[in-house]
């Protein structure tokens, strides 16, 4: 998998925001591999995944746990027909995903979570390819190495990294350090260190030193941009107790 | 006669221990916590992300940040706490879950469970599960004993694409619990009302008979 040589551009030493989607994108072409952050709708860069989608761009090599629903999040790149291979653990929610998938419209390579989990953490840090007993005796170790390690066979998977990672955090401070809020966490941190490019999309920004340095959930030098953003939060299954 | 799916997630609740971190698949799984009994505790993990999730939220207290592996909202308990998906899953493949409960469309003889797909007609992807099997130690499984036709899906060998090989131990059935010990599925329990000829009917692959059969208690 090709990676482009793009670099980021002449930094402002470590203050890492930038003010327009413009500004966010730049650089980002046709025929990228992009990480998007989220698991269903929860996570996710909306207003990265929105710039992206009103951009001229196509072929993308996607690597995001969902496939986003019609209409919102990753369904508005698949609409566009912008999407050339997607690599996902659950595309079930989108209807669109699934009949370009079955009609071969589109290349989509089905990864266990656990194993896109990781694949994207060892991208990040250094690993190149890992064993994980996950898929073992399935079409997902077809064609894969194998070994056994204590009486037990485990699965060579590759480690995945991306020209541009599109992440989501609750809050950046300006050098790009993040948090993030419950279980809108998911698969950002590991993306935020595996995309050659980082750009994250938060709620809020606060000034360095604001966040306690005990709890700074994905260090800035993971993060190459940071635009504050508006979400609309849409909710895929709203399950209610009475209470 | 054939349990419902909330009286199969109350059998598998049964299976539950004090201090257990469980994991609950999507469908009748999602049920147990439905029915933990009142003397034990235990916590649920998502694998989107928390330890320790809670029942529906209500309206005042519904977060769109906070939601299950089945995309729906969610409350976290006490004492509860969020992590990343490769935190989640390291956790999980690292067998520290003490029970993961999933549903299955077919299982067989050699401990293999078909879950995800039905090619040409259902192709989401596995999501977690195939994780989840090839990890956890303790497995029980909650499926049909049967489709509409009759067709057993307890099998000598799988027909769909598996999620996972050689991982399944305990099954619950709408008809059954069944234990599978050396290759070969023991009837443990009948569903109340339901013999054992038409359990040994409905099951393709081998089934060791030793013994009255008791029925579940409910």
């Amino acid at each position: 998998m090709a990676i482009s040589n793009f670099t980021a551009g002449p930094r402002k030493g470590f203050h890492k925001i930038v003010s327009s989607y413009a500004e966010a994108l730049e650089g980002f072409t046709s025929g990228m591999t992009v990480m998007i952050g989220g698991f269903g709708l929860c996570g996710i860069p909306e207003g990265l995944i929105r710039s992206v989608y009103e951009m001229d761009v196509n072929g993308l090599t996607c690597i995001s746990n969902n496939a986003g629903v019609d209409g919102f999040g990753l369904g508005l790149w698949l609409e566009k027909r912008q999407i050339k291979t997607m690599i996902a653990s659950y595309v079930g929610e989108n209807a669109l995903f699934e009949q370009l998938f079955i009609s071969g419209e589109m290349e989509v390579i089905l990864t266990p979570q656990g194993t896109l989990a990781e694949k994207i953490r060892a991208g990040g840090a250094g690993i190149p390819a890992f064993y994980t007993p996950t898929g073992y005796g399935t079409i997902v170790a077809e064609g894969k190495e194998t070994r056994e390690f204590n009486g037990r066979m485990y699965v060579l998977e590759p480690a995945l990294k991306a020209d541009f990672s599109l992440i989501r955090a609750y809050k950046a401070d300006t050098m790009g350090n993040l948090i993030y809020r419950k279980t809108a966490m998911n698969f950002n941190p590991m993306m935020a260190a595996a995309g050659q490019i980082t750009v994250a999309e938060v709620e809020e920004i606060v000034p360095a030193g604001t966040l306690d340095p005990e709890f700074i959930h994905t260090p800035g030098i993971y993060v190459d941009r940071v635009i504050q953003g508006k979400f609309e939060k849409r909710v895929e299954q709203r399950t209610i107790s009475p209470g | 006669m054939a349990l419902s799916r909330d009286q199969i997630a109350r059998r598998i609740a049964q299976e539950l221990k004090d201090g257990y971190y469980v994991n609950l698949g999507i469908g009748i799984p999602t049920l147990v916590a439905n029915h933990i009994p009142h003397y034990i505790e235990v916590l649920f993990q998502s694998e989107n992300g928390l330890l320790g999730m809670g029942p529906f939220p209500t309206e005042t207290e519904l977060d769109p940040d906070l939601i299950n592996a089945g995309k729906q909202t969610v409350t976290a308990v006490q004492g509860a706490c969020y992590f990343s998906s490769a935190e989640s899953f390291a956790m999980i493949r690292g067998g520290h879950v003490d029970l993961t409960v999933l549903g299955a469309f077919e299982v067989d003889e050699t401990g293999n469970i078909a879950s995800w797909m039905i090619p040409g007609k259902l192709v989401k992807g596995m999501g977690g599960a195939m994780d989840l099997v090839a990890s956890a130690e303790n497995i029980i499984v909650a499926m049909a004993h049967a489709n509409k036709a009759g067709e057993s899906k307890i099998l000598k060998r799988c027909t769909l694409p598996l999620t996972g090989v050689n991982c399944v131990k305990k099954v619950v059935t709408d008809l059954a619990a069944l234990e599978l010990i050396n290759g070969r599925f023991h009837l443990l329990e009948r569903a109340p009302g339901v013999s054992v000829e038409e359990i040994v009917r409905l099951t393709e692959a081998e089934l060791v008979v030793e013994g009255q059969i008791p029925e579940m208690a409910l």
